[in-house]
């Protein structure tokens, strides 16, 4: 069996929601193919192999959210606007698809699918344009970002009316993981964040975990939420229709358009750190050498 | 099971394909998107979008064009050839972004394709009113069921081998008819039994049930057999990379190198004093192109010369193009006027298109002058076959002039034909056509120059950005002037040229062995868009719009020259 490169091994991973685990019910899942169970006990959180129960594995909760890992976690990025006091924090769902978990981050990163897969929600024919953009990839930080994303929608949010140019900025900060801020329509100088933690249960089974931090003082917490499933829930048959269900690094597997930039900075830095699951890596072509 | 691959196997049956369906084919570990174009050509395509991946047979079948579901890239009947990109609604896409195709052939009412390159179709089956069973599904391999289905022929009977995977034969509980049976070898441990009947029945429903009941108690009593085998490793099917040039992402322009002979197949009166000709591929089909697209034609004379293709989408087995007699000409229609037969032979170039139709408009004007209807042809097929909001209005000086007539019928009230204006009545039409603008309209015009001169004028007035205002010249009837002479860079090669008073960068470039594409040579077609890295060029094309040419960061290097003393150029 396939097993995650040292990098990807020594990251936090995302393994239930908070409220998922109740106290002495013991939770089970899978992360990297290994059963693992999350136990919330007197003193606090306990996660292990399942077949190797003695031997608890790191533990953190974080954005409502429990992480753990198989190796050596560095420490998880940041989203410091979780912590701003007025906003509104939630566990927006968690929802199994038959995908890898890199595909489901290039589905949230990709604009172009707005006015095709979330129809008169995020995007509407014939407004189909995805304007250029920029991104770099931040060595120091590890993190691929992407700025000045622009794409008109018809009903951005829950609490927005009419059609407007919404604003995105997209962060990877983690090589399953992205943050997209966007421009808030209750308050101009002000962002929403939306966040997706995919749970690699294997290759090619994710579980997505949404997280999103609103300001938004109308919208009920079940709206909001409902808003986001629903967005989600129309990802999901496209994801699981794609071929092959792993990400192909090889830069001639698949034909890229400008749109795809940020896509192809995530794929070329998924190849630097040499990111082998849920991937296809590159192998060189022998005309190419 | 490689040398299977040339071999031809039934994948669907023809009932499988209804109006503006997609089927989800297998074969040999593949998968494939079938589906029946209106025309009735039947597509077997890769079932993976080039783009991303996402099956094809999900898409949506728009009758001359499949449509992707996840970022709405449209492929064309017959080629598999995008055709249109939605996030960049500007750009023509590359016409090699092309999905890969399969063999196929519809005989006894069964679609038959091949994994590969195909051996060539032999009818297994007399032609006859084969009546199809409902397939059924094994797990197993292809070959424990094939000798299962063999071994279950009525005792005493001898099954006739057709293919390496059919038989005619009885079999045992059946009604007596000599059946043809195929196994289709969808994977290594998976097949799907197709079986025909010589005639329609008498009780169709009755018979349907009966052999139903029969093929699936077989099925379950191959797959308890197979249940005890080892299961086979799944076939793994290898995946042609894109090319290298799709890969290394967006800004290619094609050459006009190819050129491609094609079979003058009807030659016909189009409206007065045009010729209508449809150039026919001599075998298969011709390249994909998008509407605006236009091609070279090599005439007999030695001349080249551009024409618009006037075709709709997915009709991809001729292009119509429209050929005004004109005594002037620089020798191009007349030629064709007189000199060209039906049946004769001639060389085009691959399809190029300068003049692309957005699709994200929420309404589209098309304006034609006479002969300039050609291109908006095409771009009216598309609209009104995607019903896209449009109006297209064509100006003739008569109703007898009125080219293609008869195509323009089917658009019914798309259309309003002008006839017979004057200059001022001309004029005052065209201000009330413009109008003022409106987010996401766009406008296209071509005809002649005088006519363009003044729409783009009376959109510039009316508030009109730019990039809403599109056009095509036929040809560049300003003046060019010569008289400059500077210092060219070309920022790739390395290269220090000297163009002269009275040469153009473009021949410069040739007589130092750069080779550079071009089409008309006169500052209209824009094949020989080139970018500019510094310094200003003195435009003298009519391609460029005003934006474009103030932003001096592309020119044409066939009329345009240079204000500055030094040019440098990315090439
Ligand atoms: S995957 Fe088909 S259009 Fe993007
Ligand atoms: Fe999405």
């Amino acid at each position: 069996m396939n097993r995650p490169n040292p990098y990807l091994n020594d990251h936090w991973h995302v393994v239930a929601g908070n409220e998922a685990v109740a106290s002495g019910q013991p939770f089970r899942t899978v992360l990297f193919d290994v059963p693992i169970i999350i136990q919330r006990l007197a003193d606090g959180l306990r996660v292990t192999a399942a077949l190797a129960p003695e031997k608890p594995l790191p533990v953190l909760e974080r954005y409502g959210f429990i992480w753990t890992s198989l190796g050596t976690p560095m420490p998880l990025f940041e989203i410091p606007e979780y912590d701003e006091a007025d906003r509104r924090n939630m566990n927006a769902g968690s929802l199994g698809v038959a995908v890898s978990a890199p595909r489901a981050i290039e589905n949230f990163l990709d604009m172009g699918h707005f006015p095709y897969v979330h129809t008169d929600i995020l995007g509407a024919e014939p407004h189909t344009e995805v304007k250029e953009y920029d991104v770099e990839v931040s060595a120091e930080r590890g993190e691929v970002l992407a700025t000045r994303c622009r794409f008109f929608q018809p009903r951005a949010a829950t609490s927005s009316a009419g059609g407007q140019e919404v604003e995105y900025v997209y962060r990877v900060p983690h090589p399953y993981c992205s943050v997209l801020y966007k421009s808030c329509p209750s308050d101009e100088n002000r962002r929403d964040v939306i966040a997706i933690f995919c749970q690699p249960v294997g290759e090619e089974r994710i579980v997505a975990h949404m997280l999103q931090s609103l300001i938004d003082d109308v919208s009920t917490i079940t709206d909001m939420r409902r808003f986001q499933q629903t967005i989600f829930g129309q990802d999901k048959p496209i994801l699981e229709n794609q071929y092959p269900k792993k990400l192909p690094l090889d830069p001639r597997a698949e034909t890229p358009i400008r749109a795809d930039k940020s896509a192809i900075a995530y794929r070329r830095w998924l190849s630097q750190m040499g990111v082998n699951y849920g991937v296809i890596p590159l192998v060189p072509r022998v005309a190419d050498v | 099971m490689s040398e299977l691959s040339a071999a031809w196997h039934p994948i669907a049956s023809s009932e499988d394909l209804p109006y503006r369906h997609v089927f989800h084919g297998q074969l040999l570990g593949r998968e494939f998107a079938v589906w029946r174009a209106d025309d009735g050509n039947v597509n077997v395509w890769e079932n993976r979008c080039l783009h991303r991946g996402v099956r094809l047979s999900i898409g949506i079948n728009e009758g001359a064009e499949l449509k992707c579901q996840y970022h709405g890239w449209r492929y064309a009947n017959r080629t598999a050839g995008c055709t249109y990109i939605p996030a960049h609604p500007a750009d023509a896409p590359a016409r090699r972004i092309t999905n890969r195709t399969y063999p196929v052939i519809e005989f006894a009412g069964l679609v038959w394709s091949a994994a590969g390159a195909a051996d060539a179709f032999v009818e297994p089956l007399q032609e006859a009113d084969w009546f199809a069973l409902r397939p059924i599904p094994v797990t197993a391999t292809p070959e424990m069921v094939r000798d299962k289905v063999v071994a279950a022929a009525e005792p005493g009977s001898e099954p006739v081998r057709l293919t390496e995977f059919g038989y005619s034969m009885k079999l045992a509980g059946g009604r007596g008819e000599d059946a043809a049976v195929f196994i289709q070898p969808v994977d290594a441990g998976r097949a799907v039994i197709r079986a025909l009947l010589p005639e329609t029945p008498a009780q169709p429903l009755a018979t349907l049930r009966h052999y139903n009941a029969l093929l699936n108690a077989l099925r379950e009593q191959i797959e308890r057999t197979a249940r005890e085998a080892p299961a086979p490793e799944p076939i793994e099917p290898e995946y042609e990379p894109v090319s290298l040039e799709l890969a290394t992402m967006p800004e290619l322009r094609l050459g006009t190198r190819t050129s491609i002979r094609v079979r003058v197949a009807r030659k016909y009166d189009a409206g007065e004093g045009v010729i209508g000709l449809d150039l026919a591929a001599l075998e298969g089909h011709l390249p994909t192109f998008q509407p605006g697209a236009h091609i070279d034609v090599h005439l007999p004379n030695g001349l080249v010369r551009q024409y618009s293709i006037t075709n709709g989408p997915g009709e991809q087995l001729h292009y119509g193009i429209g050929v005004k007699r004109e005594p002037e000409s620089r020798g191009g229609s007349s030629t064709i006027a007189e000199a060209v037969r039906e049946g004769d032979l001639l060389a085009i170039s691959e399809p190029r298109n300068n003049f692309p139709l957005r699709r994200d408009a929420t309404r589209t004007t098309l304006i034609a002058g006479g002969i300039g209807i050609t291109p908006l042809l095409a771009m009216a097929k598309n609209l009104f076959g995607s019903r896209l909001e449009f109006d297209f209005h064509v100006f003739a000086r008569s109703q007898q002039h009125l080219p293609f007539a008869d195509a323009l019928e089917r658009f019914g009230d798309h259309v309003s034909p002008h006839i017979g204006l004057d200059a001022a009545e001309t004029g005052r039409t065209l201000e009330e056509i413009v109008g003022s603008y409106s987010f996401a309209r766009h406008l296209y015009v071509c005809g002649p120059a005088p006519m363009l001169e003044l729409v783009r004028a009376l959109a510039a007035r009316n508030g009109w950005p730019d990039e809403a205002v599109h056009f095509e010249y036929f040809k560049n009837t300003r003046e060019i002037d010569q008289s400059s002479s500077f210092t060219v860079e070309l920022a790739r090669s390395a290269l220090t040229l000297e163009v002269p008073a009275g040469r153009t960068i473009l021949e410069v470039l040739r007589e130092n062995g750069v080779e550079a594409p071009s089409s008309c040579e006169q500052g209209a077609c824009g094949t020989c868009l080139t970018k500019v890295l510094e310094g200003t060029p003195d435009h003298q094309d009519v391609y460029l719009n005003e934006t474009e040419k103030q932003a001096n960061a592309s020119m044409l290097t066939c009329v345009s020259r240079s204000l500055s003393d030094k040019l440098v150029l990315d090439i």
